[in-house]
């Protein structure tokens, strides 16, 4: 990336052919449009092509392919094909099963991005390839621009880790007006976050998606015991060697996804740790709980000490950060808890999703040489409300298409004191409002929502709705505000449910030691706080803060609860049941309220309730 | 006849000679698996591997 096209661009950025892919369109450098495509397709982290991703960002910016600057791709599928060459020359011929599984799919198309990517946007519209410029970004620039073009910050510290890109496995840089420096690589295969997802495989959990069950998980070790002491050792003697700037190296003879089709070489694990895999859906014991509190305290090394490397090398106030491992809140909890950084900005969207973003991002001001324009204190990603909407008409002539009977409440202060009443009574909301969230959280415009007093309301939207691990509580969502009353938040500001952090003191319910005999549902079970629905058997919770300017609506239902009960705090948890991805339209939103347990549905001021006879309104 | 530019380009700003022979046999089979789905190239296929 070097020279500049001309003043005011629009890019359009897409990811694709791993994980979740997404399109992203920045338009003189507001950010105009971002989903990903499982959104459309249904598919959960669908790594197709993004057509119909790309297809409604141009809609949105109104613009046709001709007109774009440039079309990116959010990393160099030559360097990423020269990793793995030189990867399997060097274990040869140790992995010649994979690699004769691998190569097909890089001669089929891998290789030949640029014609694909062409021939797909043409069944779009049709278009000039001669005229289109297609660029592609390094991944962990991508993941890098993410953070800092998006973040409210005119200069910063950039830390970017994941389980790998093309060489890059975690990045540090710097980041200065348009100009973003990468300091320092971390290469494959030793990787933060490939080593994080070898412990989620060996505890029994999906790779690329079950780490988040590891991290709520974790919470259940017993912190104190000879056991997870043990197993911090022998992960520090066995599996890493962790240099004091964060960097890591990873012994190969453990693991084996350089060149298997496997994670980690099980039976060296079983050998080590004492006990076997943990099949997946089996019951899960204390061991793999214990385990799961290691390997959750060894990655918070990990990144504190990148963080504090960053910190040595830049000594600026300001931190974003980006990629897969940025996902891991309570990781991000423990980077504020230390304040080694003044300031932190995590992109919402920090896994591959976001990587269409960052690609964008990086054309736009590297390569085109576009100045960023910063508004003090606010970031550009519009709360991530960056996705498909359904105006009132739009809804209204579904409804009456589906022949579904509805109420519609002309004033929202109305509809936000039934909803607050029918919440408070213990009702399960599901509540689809505007545009729909990038990233993987719903943040209250595809969000189910329920009553966080109420103790048996985390096994009510498991059971009713949800059908998930029965040991991770829900995220709050809590006005801005108020967040200080109840949790360990000193400046009220986690908007994109990124930051763990415990429940204040005074909402605390101390327990004596938790008999270690209790299954974890029991153990969530025992009332930890005032808000037992959000509160881990730490006593942390993932917290959202929910800002008037980015999202009135949510706000306003959150005001509409505290003056009934007293709380300003929701559960809020995604709009999907197990799965299958985030609702997008009022036909998949309809078809999970009525697959599931939910009590009412609201779309926009329509209301649409299970029971006909409940609640008159 | 782009992906070829590119490819070289690529060679050459990463100075990596060593791959081009790799990358040239792989597309070579490639080429030729392609072409050989269920067609008369097929039986050529057989007797190399």
């Amino acid at each position: 990336m070097n020279k500049g096209i001309k003043q005011g661009m629009t890019i359009l950025g897409i990811s694709a052919y791993y994980h979740d892919s997404a399109a992203a369109i920045v338009k003189n450098g507001e950010i105009i449009a971002a989903v990903q495509e499982e959104r459309f397709s249904r598919i959960k982290h669908d790594a197709a092509f993004p057509l119909r991703s790309c297809e409604y960002c141009l809609k949105t910016a109104q613009i046709s392919i001709d007109e774009l600057d440039a079309v990116v791709f959010y990393d160099k599928p030559f360097l990423k094909f020269e990793r793995l060459i030189e990867s399997y020359y060097r274990f040869a011929p140790r992995g010649l099963p994979s690699f004769l599984k691998a190569i097909p799919v890089w001669l089929r198309e891998k290789l030949f991005l640029k014609r694909i990517i062409r021939k797909k946007l043409a069944e779009i519209e049709a278009f000039d390839p001669q005229k289109l410029q297609l660029l592609f970004t390094e991944h962990h620039l991508s993941h890098a621009a993410s953070a800092f073009f998006a973040s409210p910050f005119e200069a910063a510290a950039i830390l970017t880790i994941d389980g790998v890109g093309e060489w890059a496995t975690a990045s540090l840089g710097i980041g200065k007006g348009k100009e973003i420096t990468i300091i320092k690589e971390l290469h494959f295969p030793h990787s933060p976050g490939l080593l994080y997802s070898a412990f989620t495989y060996f505890l029994g959990f999906k790779v690329n998606g079950g780490e988040y069950k590891l991290m709520g998980l974790a919470p259940y070790g017993d912190a104190h015991s000879d056991r997870v002491k043990r197993f911090i050792s022998l992960i520090y003697e066995k599996l890493i060697d962790l240099k004091p700037d964060g960097s890591l190296w990873l012994n190969q003879q453990y693991f084996d996804y350089v060149t298997g089709l496997r994670m980690i070489k099980a039976g060296k694990w079983e050998m080590l740790f004492g006990f076997a895999r943990r099949i997946p859906e089996t019951a899960i014991e204390q061991v793999h709980c214990d385990l799961a509190f290691a390997i959750q305290k060894v990655l918070e090394d990990i990144v504190l000490g990148m963080v504090k490397e960053i910190k040595r090398i830049t000594g600026l106030d300001n931190l974003c950060m980006a990629g897969g491992v940025a996902l891991n809140c309570v990781a991000n909890g423990k980077i504020v808890q230390k304040a080694i950084f003044k300031k932190l900005f995590i992109q919402p969207a920090a896994g591959d999703a976001g990587g269409a973003l960052g690609a964008a991002l990086a054309a736009y001001h590297i390569y085109g040489g576009q100045a960023r324009k910063i508004s003090t204190g606010s970031d550009k990603m519009k709360g991530t409300y960056l996705g498909p909407d359904f105006s009132k008409t739009v809804l209204r002539n579904w409804l009456d298409r589906q022949k579904l009977s509805y109420v519609y409440f002309e004033h929202f202060d109305e509809l936000c004191g039934a909803v607050s009443t029918a919440l408070a009574d213990g009702k399960i909301v599901g509540w689809f409002q505007g545009r729909m969230e990038y990233g993987p959280r719903a943040l209250g415009n595809r969000s189910i929502l329920g009553d966080p007093r109420n103790p048996k309301m985390q096994s009510i939207i498991n059971q009713k709705i949800k059908n998930r691990e029965h040991f991770r509580p829900f995220a709050p969502a809590v006005l801005a505000g108020e967040a200080g009353d109840y949790f360990e938040l000193e400046d009220n500001n986690s908007p994109y449910m990124l930051l763990v952090t415990k429940i204040n003191e005074e909402q605390r319910i101390m327990q004596k030691t938790t008999p270690s005999n209790l299954s974890l549902k029991e153990r969530l079970a025992i009332r930890r706080s005032a808000l037992p629905a959000i509160t881990h058997v730490d006593y942390s919770a993932r917290i959202q803060t929910v800002h008037e300017t980015s999202n009135p609506k949510f706000f306003q239902l959150l005001r509409a609860f505290k003056e009934k009960t007293g709380y300003g705090v929701l559960i809020n948890t995604s709009f999907n049941i197990r799965n299958e991805p985030i609702v997008c339209s009022p036909e998949d939103a309809y078809h999970c309220f009525i697959k599931t347990g939910m009590d009412l549905l609201v779309m926009d001021q329509f209301v649409l309730k299970k029971h006909k006879n409940e609640w008159n309104f | 006849m782009e992906f070829l530019k590119d490819i070289f380009n690529y060679l050459l700003s990463r100075k990596k000679w060593w791959l081009a022979p790799v990358i040239i046999v792989l597309l070579l089979i490639g080429f030729i698996v392609v072409l050989g789905g269920g067609s008369a190239v097929a039986p050529f296929i057989y007797s190399i591997f």
